[in-house]
């Protein structure tokens, strides 16, 4: 499980540039529970996931997974336990290297690298039936450069290669955002397949509210830096766009003003 | 010609565990590193210093090796954890090992080798007994080759040596250490978030690099019979002629062709340095200009080449449809 406590982030401090990214965050995640984030542009989603995979340190507040603390860890380390797909799919994976070869990577991730051959016969056997669950023919080019995919192929590969080693936490940063709709809806069926198939623990950010209403078993909205909304259970099941904006106009006595947002 | 085109082989061959370690910095981890200049005299320096003290040439060579490794380790140093841009870190680097190579000669800016034992003269009483240099000689004179090599020695060593270290560079490119090093230069957001260490990564890759590059210091200054201070300049253009050269001409699908390209880039390249010297109007102080140029031909060619082939193709097209539209 995943526990934050009082975090708080502040970009370019005392400039007139001064940004707070996250104020006083406290979210706990339970093992096996799928969280989707939902907020307008700045409002920080972003800032929170680079918290809780290490890219970013919080300026106060502690991070713990699995009851340990990580918060000193650097992000290599704390990577053991984080399984992570970008929104770029040109983020996730190494172009110039082969399919097998990126998930000969993937699959060193919660283990220590060695002097030994990194995709042995065993291992492609395995990598090939994990490419079948994903149903778009990789697991029969396993020799191709990862470059040559599509963007939708390459975040479906990306996806695969975040979760089969069963990370504790996955982390979703807008991951179907670049795709066209009909590769985002591959995509987010993926999601749930994978996150129900291990049990994930995850925590998904997206600008696609029917995405965030249909995944996941609970929802948290964001907005400058806060948790403002944070629903779970038969109540998430009965939210609906409708309903969100107006839970959103109640909260912040304000229109949310996006149109990516009210759009998606 | 047959004569100056065997020397070009032979150093050629040395110079290719040079460009393999070019290859690793440049190409596998994306990364320009300078330091090439200055640990290839420091692997020669080294060799020769303990040559000359009485060590045993293998001992020597490696311990020339360890040097580099340690070199490329503190550039690595330098670019991850000072943060320093990766071509000025190389260029740091260098800089400062013009003054350790200098120490390490003891002062001197030429140190000759001319009577001490190498790896090559260590193994020339057994060499000579095979009877190999006659009999590929006699081939030679046969064919109608006036003068013929003093001995082959150099090549055959050269060979076993280079094929030994490819290999190895193969299968290291392939271990998960391998992949996570290739990663580092590929995609390096990518692969930290697979937890590999990024900044370790790239300062053993840069030692691995640095290695091989003073190894073929210590081996050229062997082979030359003598160590001179100035004679890493330009070190790493030659390494991109020959990366860049065998990649266009040999190609570079998979790690094993590459790594075989880059070692016959090496060769071509000083059979093409060679050929150019034989033009009067050449001389030897135009090497560097003629390996600039030789780079510049490498990169610029095949984009042209590629351009006009496009063209082409796109004006078949037009000409096609213009046709069609007439016969309509
Ligand atoms: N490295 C940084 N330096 C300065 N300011 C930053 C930095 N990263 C983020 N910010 C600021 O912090 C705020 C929160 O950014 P964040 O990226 O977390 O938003 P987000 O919710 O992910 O938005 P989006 O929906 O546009 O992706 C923004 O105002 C942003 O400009
Ligand atoms: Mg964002």
């Amino acid at each position: 499980m995943l526990y934050l406590s009082d975090i708080s982030v502040t970009f370019n401090e005392d400039t007139p540039d001064e940004k707070k990214a996250l104020q006083d965050i406290n979210l706990t995640l339970e093992q096996g529970e799928f969280v989707t984030v939902i907020g307008s542009n700045g409002a920080g989603k972003s800032t929170l996931m680079n918290v809780v995979s290490g890219s970013l340190k919080p300026d106060i507040g502690t991070v713990k997974i699995n009851n340990k603390d990580v918060t000193p860890l650097p992000e290599f380390k704390r990577s053991n336990y984080i399984g992570r797909v970008f929104q770029d799919p040109m983020a996730g994976t190494a172009p110039s290297m082969t399919i097998e070869e990126n998930l000969a990577m993937a699959y060193a991730r919660n283990k220590k690298r060695r002097f030994r051959i990194g995709v042995t016969k065993k291992r492609r056997e395995l990598f090939r039936e994990y490419l079948n669950t994903l149903h778009l023919g990789l697991e029969d080019r396993l020799n191709a450069k990862v470059g040559m995919l599509s963007g939708g192929e390459r975040q479906a590969l990306s996806l695969l290669m975040a979760t089969f080693t069963e990370p504790n936490i996955l982390l979703l940063d807008e991951h179907t955002a670049a795709l066209d709709p009909s590769r985002a809806e591959l995509i987010t069926k993926l999601t749930g397949d994978v996150v129900e198939k291990f049990h994930l623990t995850t925590l998904m950010v997206t600008h696609n509210m029917q995405q965030a209403l249909d995944l996941g078993n609970r929802l948290i909205m964001m907005d400058k830096g806060q948790i403002i909304l944070d629903v779970s259970g038969e109540e998430k099941q009965d939210l609906t766009i409708e309903k969100l904006l107006q839970e959103f106009q109640r909260i912040r006595g304000e229109q949310l003003v996006n149109d990516r947002a009210v759009l998606g | 010609m047959f004569f100056s085109m065997f020397g070009a082989v032979e150093s050629g061959i040395i110079f290719a565990i040079m460009a393999l370690g070019v290859y690793l910095s440049f190409r596998v981890l994306d990364f320009p590193d300078l330091t090439v200049d200055g640990s290839f005299v420091t692997g020669a320096a080294v060799a020769a210093m303990c040559i000359v003290n009485g060590v045993s040439p293998i001992i020597a060579t490696v311990l020339a090796a360890v040097a580099g490794f340690v070199a490329g380790n503190i550039t690595g140093i330098l670019n991850t954890k000072g943060k320093i841009n990766p071509l000025l870190s190389g260029i740091l680097m260098m800089t400062a090992l013009y003054s350790i190579n200098l120490r390490i000669m003891g002062g001197s800016p030429n140190i000759p080798l001319l009577n001490e034992p190498t790896v090559f003269n260590f193994l020339e009483t057994a060499w000579e007994k095979t009877g190999i240099d006659q009999f590929l000689n006699g081939l030679l004179t046969s064919i109608g080759v006036e003068v013929v090599p003093g001995t082959w020695i150099v090549i055959f060593v050269m060979i076993i040596i280079t094929v030994i270290v490819k290999l190895i560079t193969d299968y290291y490119l392939k271990t998960e250490i391998g992949l996570a090093l290739r990663a580092t230069g590929d995609n390096e957001k990518m692969i930290r978030s697979l937890s590999a260490n990024t900044d370790t990564l790239k300062i053993v890759g840069l030692g691995f690099s640095n290695g091989l590059v003073a190894l073929s210091g210590a081996l050229i200054a062997q082979n030359d019979g003598f160590v001179d201070l100035k004679s890493g300049i330009g070190m790493i253009v030659i390494g991109l002629a020959s990366v860049i050269i065998g990649e266009a001409l040999f190609g570079k699908k998979t790690i094993v062709r590459t790594t075989l390209a880059v070692i016959l880039g090496a060769i071509v390249y000083r059979m093409v340095v060679t050929a150019a010297l034989k033009v009067d109007f050449l001389e030897t102080g135009d090497m560097k200009l003629i390996s600039a140029i030789l780079v510049v031909a490498a990169l610029v060619t095949p984009k042209v080449i590629a351009t006009v082939r496009e063209q082409k193709r796109r004006q078949r097209k037009r000409i096609d449809l213009n046709n069609k539209a007439k016969g309509a």
